[in-house]
């Protein structure tokens, strides 16, 4: 059994989704890159949040969206233009619809009067009277109008038809649509339109091309039965059809006729009012209020109109989102775990039968290997679950962007691309706070305001173009303005202000910009309220070190600034070469490695004192000795260091590190240092090989900078 | 007092007693979590010279340190049997590489002394007191202060 407050969680999690849903649908709008639905889909967002809120008493909640839901209304009926005023002003009031549905969630009251403030600048925006139709408010299912028009539903004399209808395929071939016919009835008088599934096959066996739906509707009408028959006469023959006259005590109960399983009941709603209701009332009679809030998931009640079954199909397998579970993490993790353990035993297991003597059979070998290939798609399964499109995240900075440039007085947009790349959902997570930070800044560091923007000849309105893609093993996500670039010269003169730097340092482009990751530091000329509160872009940095990604910078002088970030797809397993160094095994990132060689000594060379470079087919790189760098040894010996590999580094270039021997290429599962020990600068982490024993992950980019440190009194090791 | 069993009365301490570098030492068994023999770790780079490497502990990365070396006491001969006591403080684990374990001790609240203000200030730091067990001086140790010089290492 579910308890209410589980309910109430699964209310906020849908209320998210839904609130995700209204914005990217305002800002579809806002485009121009509405389709059809666009409107119907916002319109039922906000509907579905005042349904589930009063389904959990959350009175403000439901206060807002009503009103919210009214002006949205009125540009559903086309009785609004969705000027860009007015869609600032929805946009807004989602914000606010948001920060409420927050509050909730954490169980803090609303601030009334904002929110108040928030929905009268909406209603005046509207054109309504702020509070107007505040005598309708009454919480009931949504309304529905669309292309369906019940006439006037006053009429209350007649007589009553009972009328059973079920189209044949050749309805729907033919083009017809039973949605009008339904409609001209209504037309007739007041109709109850019940909707008969009983026929509709499990998804499975569905078969689009077939008919399945059948209705039974009670018309009152003052018109004849010819009158009524006349409706159904383009269709005739096409479908089984009877209507027959009942008094008007008794209406139809025989409802069961058709299994009624499901029914839509169209009726005058309550209060009297025009409008005509579709009672969606799925699966079951009416439920109470908690269930209610369950199905906020499930198609929202104008999906199941009857504009939708142009072919038959039916209304809750239309246009549906695939079906999909809610799993809690930690089961998910757990399952990565064990998956952790079950890539170390293989290995394990996979060398004790290579050093076994009955190695060498092929059916042994051939089982191995299935072995591996199957532990490895499990593993990619198991990463797929976690996995989830950046989409969300995404969606979430559009709001910031909005808010900044609000409060900068600056005009932005934001552009998403490649917002299906999926990423580790704990990446994501830990994502969003660096990112909201980066995208802040662009807007308020990057671009410049309008005036100077047109005097630049730039359009008035400033872009950040935030995008992800996979690129050979990582995530890839850049932020990228068309704002003044940075302006190297007052980056350095702050960094000499703040005494961050020394003045008489001479710096690259590219060092100055790398400036701006140095904690404390800001060149907001005034701190301003969003960004220089004290979190730097070192803050940024630090957040994504955390994650095994890298921050980098390039600006172009009044053309923007990008930034980017790369990312590891995932913190749990990782394709590693195995070497040796000193007696000691460690692992290199296969995504690092450029390549391998065992170069002519001639290739060496000496810079200065005790540094070295390689030459790679005419290129200088950096020649590194693990060995040393990491202090396990003071010199190379014969036959020692005799392997490079050469590995990437991201923006400062590929260095050349000296290893003893490589002795294989295999999944390794990370295991964190940082929990019993702490960080080791040039370490990433560590994993367990398939003998028992523990290898470190070299981190290369770190590796150089600890190279560079070097000279430092060697270290005596016990162990040796 | 000599004692295998369990102590019921809150008054008594069990501690696990061993030798490493001539001299006996002791830690309360509630941080204990296992012994174990040695096995050969990986070296981290640039750690003090008290930190053997990281072993795997089914699954988890675990750091070793020669306890004699991180007392400032002549290092111990590395034979295989060496053993290894887990350790856990708070969330963290480590293990000590010590020469034996000789004893599982029930002392009573009382029978630990004061450290004697001979001591150099390093050992003063690490022990908790001492505790008299025929003829024996055994040195009960402050497993929480052998940590913290981590934070050191990692920088």
């Amino acid at each position: 059994m579910v308890g209410f407050s589980d309910l109430k969680e699964i209310f906020f999690v849908e209320a998210d989704e839904l609130l995700s849903a209204l914005e990217s649908g305002l800002r579809a709008i806002q485009t121009g890159a509405e389709g059809g639905d666009t409107v119907n889909a916002v319109f039922r967002a906000v509907h579905s949040i005042k349904g589930g809120a009063g389904a959990f008493d959350l009175k403000a909640l439901v206060g807002f969206a009503h009103r919210f839901e009214t002006v949205l209304d009125d540009l559903r009926g086309g009785r609004l233009q969705p000027e860009s005023a007015l869609i600032n002003a929805l946009l807004h009031a989602s914000d606010h619809l948001a920060d409420m549905v927050g509050a909730c969630r954490q169980g803090l009251e609303t601030d009334a009067e904002a929110d108040e403030r928030v929905i009268v600048q909406l209603e005046l925006q509207a054109g309504r009277l702020p509070g107007a139709e505040e005598e309708g408010f009454t919480f009931e299912p949504l309304p529905m109008d669309g292309p369906f028009s019940f006439g006037d539903l006053g009429v209350s004399t007649g007589q009553t038809f009972l009328i059973r209808f079920r189209p044949h395929a050749s309805v729907y071939a033919s083009g017809h649509d039973p949605a009008l016919l339904l409609r001209d009835l209504c037309a007739l008088g007041t109709a109850e339109v019940t909707l008969d599934m009983a026929d509709l096959p499990q998804a499975g066996s569905f078969d689009p091309g077939q008919s399945y739906l059948g209705w039974s509707i009670a018309l009152t009408t003052t018109s004849s039965a010819d009158e009524v028959h006349k409706v159904f006469e383009f269709i005739d023959g096409a479908c089984a059809l009877e209507i027959e006259l009942v008094d008007r005590e008794s209406p139809p109960s025989d409802q069961s006729l058709f299994g009624a399983s499901s029914q839509t009941t169209l009726a005058p709603s309550p209060g009297g009012s025009e409008k005509a209701s579709l009672l969606p009332t799925p699966e079951r009679p009416p439920l109470p209020p908690p269930a209610a809030s369950r199905n906020l998931a499930a198609p929202s009640p104008a999906e199941v109109s009857p504009t939708a079954p142009g072919k038959g199909v039916a209304p809750a397998s239309n246009n549906g989102p695939r079906p999909t579970i809610r799993v809690d993490i930690d089961r998910v993790d757990r399952l990565v775990d064990i998956l952790g353990e079950l890539v170390i035993h293989q290995a394990m297991l996979t060398e004790a039968i290579e050093q076994s003597p009955g190695f060498g059979s092929v059916e042994v070998d051939r089982s191995l290997d299935q072995l591996r290939q199957l532990s490895r798609q499990i593993q990619e399964s198991v990463m797929a679950i976690r996995a989830q499109p950046v989409k969300p995240l995404f969606d979430r900075m559009h709001r910031i962007v909005r808010e900044v440039s609000m409060a900068a007085g600056k005009s932005a947009r934001l552009v998403t691309e490649g917002e299906a790349t999926e990423v580790d959902k704990t990446i994501i997570e830990r994502l969003a706070d660096p990112l909201t930070h980066m995208i802040r800044n662009s807007v308020d560091h990057g671009l410049e305001v309008a005036d100077k923007r047109i005097s630049l000849g730039k359009p008035a309105e400033g872009e950040i173009r935030l995008s992800a893609a996979h690129r050979s093993g990582r995530i890839v996500i850049t932020v990228q303005d068309d704002g003044a670039g940075i302006d190297r010269e007052k980056v350095r003169q702050v960094a000499i202000d703040k005494g961050l730097i020394s003045p008489l340092l001479e710096l690259s482009p590219q060092e100055i910009d790398a400036l701006l990751f140095l904690p404390g530091f800001s060149t907001a000329s005034e701190v301003s309220n969003l960004s220089g509160r004290g979190v730097g872009m070192d803050v940024v940095r630090s957040e994504i070190t955390g994650l095994g990604g890298r921050v980098g910078i390039t600006s172009q002088r009044g053309q923007g600034t990008i930034l980017t970030i790369s990312l590891p797809l995932t913190l749990a397993v990782l394709d590693g070469m195995v070497f040796d160094v000193a007696g000691q095994t460690l692992v290199l990132p296969v995504s690092t490695i450029i390549e391998t060689l065992r170069p002519d000594g001639s290739l060496r060379h000496s810079l200065g004192h005790s540094d070295s470079v390689l030459d790679v087919r005419g290129r200088c790189l950096p020649l590194i000795d693990v060995g040393t760098a990491l202090g396990f040894r003071t010199s190379l010996s014969q036959g020692e260091g005799e392997i490079v590999v050469v590995v990437e580094r991201g923006d400062e270039g590929a260095i050349a590190l000296m290893v003893d021997g490589i002795r294989d290429q295999r999944q390794v599962v990370i295991k964190g240092l940082e929990a019993n020990y702490g960080q080791i600068p040039g370490i990433a982490a560590a994993t367990v090989l398939g003998d028992g024993s523990v290898a470190l992950i070299l981190d290369p980019n770190d590796l150089a900078a600890v190279a560079n440190a070097i000279p430092r009194p060697p270290i005596q090791h016990a162990a040796e | 007092m000599r004692s295998s069993g369990y102590a019921t009365d809150p008054d008594i301490r069990e501690l696990v007693a061993f030798r490493t570098a001539g001299q006996d030492f002791c830690i309360d068994i509630l941080s204990v979590r296992e012994i174990r023999g040695w096995s050969r770790p990986a070296l981290l780079p640039h750690a003090p010279t008290y930190v053997q490497g990281v072993i795997n502990l089914r699954g988890a990365v675990v750091p070793i340190l020669d306890l004699a070396r991180r007392l400032g006491l002549e290092p111990i001969e590395n034979t295989d049997r060496n053993v290894i006591i887990v350790a856990a403080i708070q969330s963290r684990i480590f293990g000590l590489l010590v020469e034996a374990v000789t004893d599982i001790l029930s002392v009573p609240a009382t029978g630990v002394q004061p450290t004697p203000d001979l001591a150099s200030d390093i050992t003063r730091s690490m022990l908790k007191g001492v505790v008299v067990q025929e003829e024996r001086l055994i040195r009960l140790l402050d497993v929480g202060q052998l940590l913290p010089q981590f934070e050191d290492a990692a920088a």
